[in-house]
């Protein structure tokens, strides 16, 4: 077999060597064909060839290599399963890739103070099944099977049941991190409120450019005595919105409360056979998990608020596999627009709950004027919306609308008072909208905060920050030096 | 100073920033060259001296007190930072609402106060402390900037998280200006289950055993004190009762001894939070199974068990009439000296303390943690005025 061309020159070569010394010649990928697995993450649409990829098997090994960019002054991009959906692991071409991938080890499990400790390539869903059946880590976004923690950490990843149990923020309780100019440092341990700042709380969520985690201690949770899933249609989506509100209203924190229009509906039925009738404007999906008493009368509230609402069609799972069903159907709606539409772009607003009718009203107007169809599932408890631009992109121009019809929705959210990105991170596809979220004062703060975990700026660069900055100088008031004020030396 | 906006607060400042350094009184070489501008301390309410003594000027909050947004149907709300925490909780209390965020509040303790302590009550056991409950802030620096992250609404991933980063960092990186939090539904009844025993090993299993089980309780507590313990778990759901009931015989079944439910139990919970003030008070990050250990550290003891958060109040050295030497102050950091000792590697941080036992209220971070924490310091803080010298290994 002829090999493909490897993508090294020059100087690159002395790095390459060295990543094979620590990693060993079969963990360091620098032929194309190799090297292809790892050009894009979830979002397809942007690809990078890295000159090498390399899968360290120990975090001694991670530093290592972490370091051998620092010397070389190589940029580099950390992956874990490469799942997520911002380009954030996107690779910087002709740069690094450092993949997690075979960190999976669950190193140690302490039920009696809650915690977990593991790799950052073990899975979300390894988490869970290491800790069951009386406990459970709640962070549970729709790719759990396949997306690892240390992805999860990156990005702090919600999921479904976000809206009750919180993010990947609120379980990280320490990290073991290797900085960017190599050195391995520890933040928080098996213990809440370590001394000093909350370096977990800004470590969390930075998406690949403070550094990479090695080692993650999570907090797990008792699971919940029961679980009451409902699926009730409703004419409209403002109806259904309707419904969202009086629920929260009534003080009732459902684990779970997600919403279908009438296009994903239709797409999603087609696909998970659930019986879902099509044409109904709006499904809403509730699910309340908790102890047992608790959750059956809550639940009486909930059909009732839906009925009220004007649901004629509210649907009890009568078992675990109808429950499951409801997700399967859920959780079908953006591989089955794949079927209804050769491409489609997702996007990740968030709005204030309320703003719920007024920023859907308005996708649908701009949809009209656009002439393309969006399909609407969202997080409906938090405001979070996926709205599915569908497009065909071999019709020539109709990629760039779409995009354009992407980023006029995100205008509506922001409008709306709400937020760019709920979960899927800003990665390199939302930066440029970043300036309509944050001024400038607001963003050279973020670099602040980048600048004093990364200074050389070799982390992730090109990532969540609009335009590249460099760190340069701690910026300060000028002063006069002790020796200038003696005439002993002067500035140039 | 007395700031009545966010804009004036960055404009001063940034004057305090460049003013020329006061004569301070002769200190170690290096602590004096490191000093720039004119030392400042945020103060809100004033209620919470923790942290070492500073010679600084107290830049306060009070004019920085509106509820600049309440959303109802969304559970937000935007607060100034020298809102009293009391009376944004009876804001959000005339629409069932509240902050979950229940520390003991003398007086006028303001959630600007709050979140640069990252104080925080019982409710913790549930919803977590305010930086689980913040969703974006703004701040004032050093240099005049005023800057915001996050956002309005309860799920947002764009951008750093600075608000977490400013909860808890005691005023030493800048001013909290502003800030937007989460709010809860309030319970609409509560009803607590208690149980007693003056085994401290016992009481540990115990509060491990029930922190296991899926109650969903809003608080779980432990209280020790004059060699009597007792937890306390807490319902606020529509449930409540029932719950309190089937806890009560879980606690019998854990070998607790008067075990009761409680219908009115405000009192109960009060107590708990005032107990987490005291004349010395060492707060303890540490474990659940580290319960036994801190009943048997010298002193009484509230906390959260399940998240192994104790606050434990030492009592303080009278001065004795016979014998001058050693002076209570002495006694007093021997005794804190003792605790921390027994509780090592956990941990322990001197909240309220005599001040001249404060100067070492901090225990030391992780020595590469520090190093990054003096670089967010240097780039945050340029003009070095924030309480310097005053944070964790002396940033």
């Amino acid at each position: 077999m002829v090999p493909s061309p490897t993508r090294i020159v020059g100087s690159m070569e002395t790095l390459v060597a060295r990543l094979r010394e620590i990693v060993g010649v079969q963990w360091c990928y620098t032929h194309e064909h190799q090297l292809r697995t790892y050009e894009s993450d979830g979002l397809l649409q942007y690809s990078a060839l890295p000159a090498v990829a390399v899968l360290p098997g120990t975090a001694e090994q991670v530093q290592k290599c972490v370091k051998a960019c620092a010397d070389a002054g190589v940029p580099w991009v950390a992956r874990g399963s490469g799942s997520g959906l911002s380009g954030g692991a996107l690779p910087v071409a002709d740069g690094v890739l450092i993949v997690t991938s075979r960190l999976k080890r669950v190193l140690s499990i302490d039920l009696a103070n809650q915690r977990v400790c593991v790799e950052p390539g073990v899975t979300n869903t390894a988490v869970s099944s290491a800790v069951a059946p009386d406990f459970f880590y709640p962070p549970d976004p729709s790719s759990q099977i396949v997306c690892s923690i240390g992805g999860n950490v990156a990005e702090n990843s919600g999921g479904a049941h976000c809206f009750k149990y919180g993010f990947t923020t609120n379980y990280v309780c320490g990290l073991e991190v290797v900085l960017p100019d190599g050195e391995l440092i520890t933040l928080g341990g098996q213990e809440l409120d370590p001394p000093g700042y909350d370096l977990l709380g800004a470590f969390v969520g930075s998406e690949g450019t403070l550094g990479i985690a090695t080692k993650v201690w999570l907090r797990v949770m008792p699971a919940p005595e029961t679980v009451k899933t409902l699926v009730a249609f409703f004419d409209s989506t403002h109806a259904a919105g309707e419904a969202v509100s009086e629920i929260v209203q009534s003080g009732v924190v459902p684990g779970a409360i997600e919403m279908m229009d009438r296009v994903a509906i239709e797409a999603s039925e087609a696909m998970a056979h659930a019986g879902y009738p099509v044409g109904r404007g709006a499904a809403l999906l509730v699910e309340l998990d908790g102890a047992e008493r608790e959750c059956e009368t809550r639940f009486e509230e909930v059909v009732a608020v839906c009925e009220r609402c004007g649901s004629d069609d509210v649907r009890v799972a009568r078992d675990e596999a109808e429950r499951q069903l409801f997700w399967k159907t859920r959780k079908a709606a953006f591989p089955a627009m794949g079927r209804l539409s050769p491409n489609y772009f997702v996007q990740d607003g968030v709005i204030p709950r309320t703003k719920l009718p007024d920023v859907l009203e308005a996708i649908d107007v701009l949809a009209e004027e656009y002439g393309m169809v969006v399909a609407n599932v969202f997080h409906a408890g938090d405001g979070n919306l996926h709205p599915l631009v569908c497009f065909d992109g071999r019709n020539e121009g109709e990629a760039e609308r779409a995009e354009e019809l992407s980023g006029r929705i995100l205008d509506a959210c922001l409008e709306a008072g709400g937020s760019i990105t709920g979960e899927h991170g800003v990665g390199v596809d939302k930066k440029k909208h970043m300036p309509k979220m944050f001024g400038e004062a607001d963003l050279d703060a973020f670099q602040r905060l980048r600048c004093s975990f990364d200074p050389a700026g070799l982390a992730n660069p090109g990532k969540v920050m609009p335009t590249p900055r460099l760190c340069g100088e701690v910026p300060g008031i000028y002063r006069q030096h002790p020796l200038e004020a003696a005439g002993l030396a002067e500035r140039f | 100073m007395r700031p009545g906006s966010a804009e004036e607060a960055a404009a001063l400042l940034r004057e305090l920033a460049e003013a020329k350094p006061v004569t301070t009184p002769p200190a170690e070489a290096g602590s004096e060259a490191r000093q720039e501008g004119r030392a400042v301390r945020p103060r809100g309410g004033g209620t919470k001296d923790w942290g070492p003594p500073i010679d600084a000027v107290d830049v306060e909050t009070g004019g920085l007190n509106r509820i600049l947004e309440h959303n109802v149907g969304d559970f937000t709300a935007i607060l100034e930072a020298g809102v009293p925490m009391a009376e944004a909780q009876a804001a959000f209390a005339e629409h069932g609402q509240m902050l979950a965020l229940d520390p003991a509040l003398n007086g006028s303790a303001t959630v600007g106060g709050i979140m640069a302590t990252s104080d925080s009550g019982p409710m913790r056991h549930r919803y977590g402390s305010l930086r689980d409950l913040v969703v974006g802030a703004t701040v004032a620096l050093s240099d005049g900037t005023l800057a915001t992250s996050g956002g309005k609404v309860i799920k947002n991933v764009a951008g750093y998280d600075l608000a977490k980063l400013f909860t808890g960092s005691f005023g030493t990186l800048g001013l909290i200006v502003r800030m937007a939090v989460r709010l809860h539904p309030l319970p609409p009844t509560t009803v607590s289950a208690v149980g007693a025993t003056d085994d401290p090993d016992r009481l540990g299993a115990a509060a491990v055993a029930l922190a296991a089980q899926p109650l969903e309780a809003d608080c779980l507590d432990v209280d020790w004190r004059d060699g009597a313990g007792r937890l306390l778990v807490r319902f606020g759901s529509a449930a409540a009762s029932h719950q309190a009931a089937a806890t009560v015989s879980r606690m019998q079944g854990l070998g607790l001894e008067e075990c009761a439910a409680v219908d009115d139990d405000d009192e109960l919970w009060m107590r708990q939070r005032v107990h987490q003030r005291g004349e010395c008070i060492l707060k303890v990050s540490g474990r659940a199974t580290d319960l036994p250990a801190v009943c048997r550290a010298g002193g009484a003891v509230v906390g959260r068990p399940a998240l192994g958060l104790y606050w434990l109040s030492l009592p303080l050295a009278r001065p004795a009439a016979s014998s001058p030497q050693p002076t209570p102050s002495a006694l007093d950091a021997e005794a804190v000296a003792a605790a921390r000792a027994a509780l090592s590697p956990r941990a322990c941080t001197l909240l309220d303390a005599p001040e001249a036992l404060r100067a070492d209220a901090w225990a030391a971070p992780e020595a590469g943690a520090l190093v990054v924490m003096s670089r967010i310091k240097e780039r945050f803080d340029p003009a070095r005025i924030f309480r310097p010298g005053t944070f964790v290994g002396g940033i």
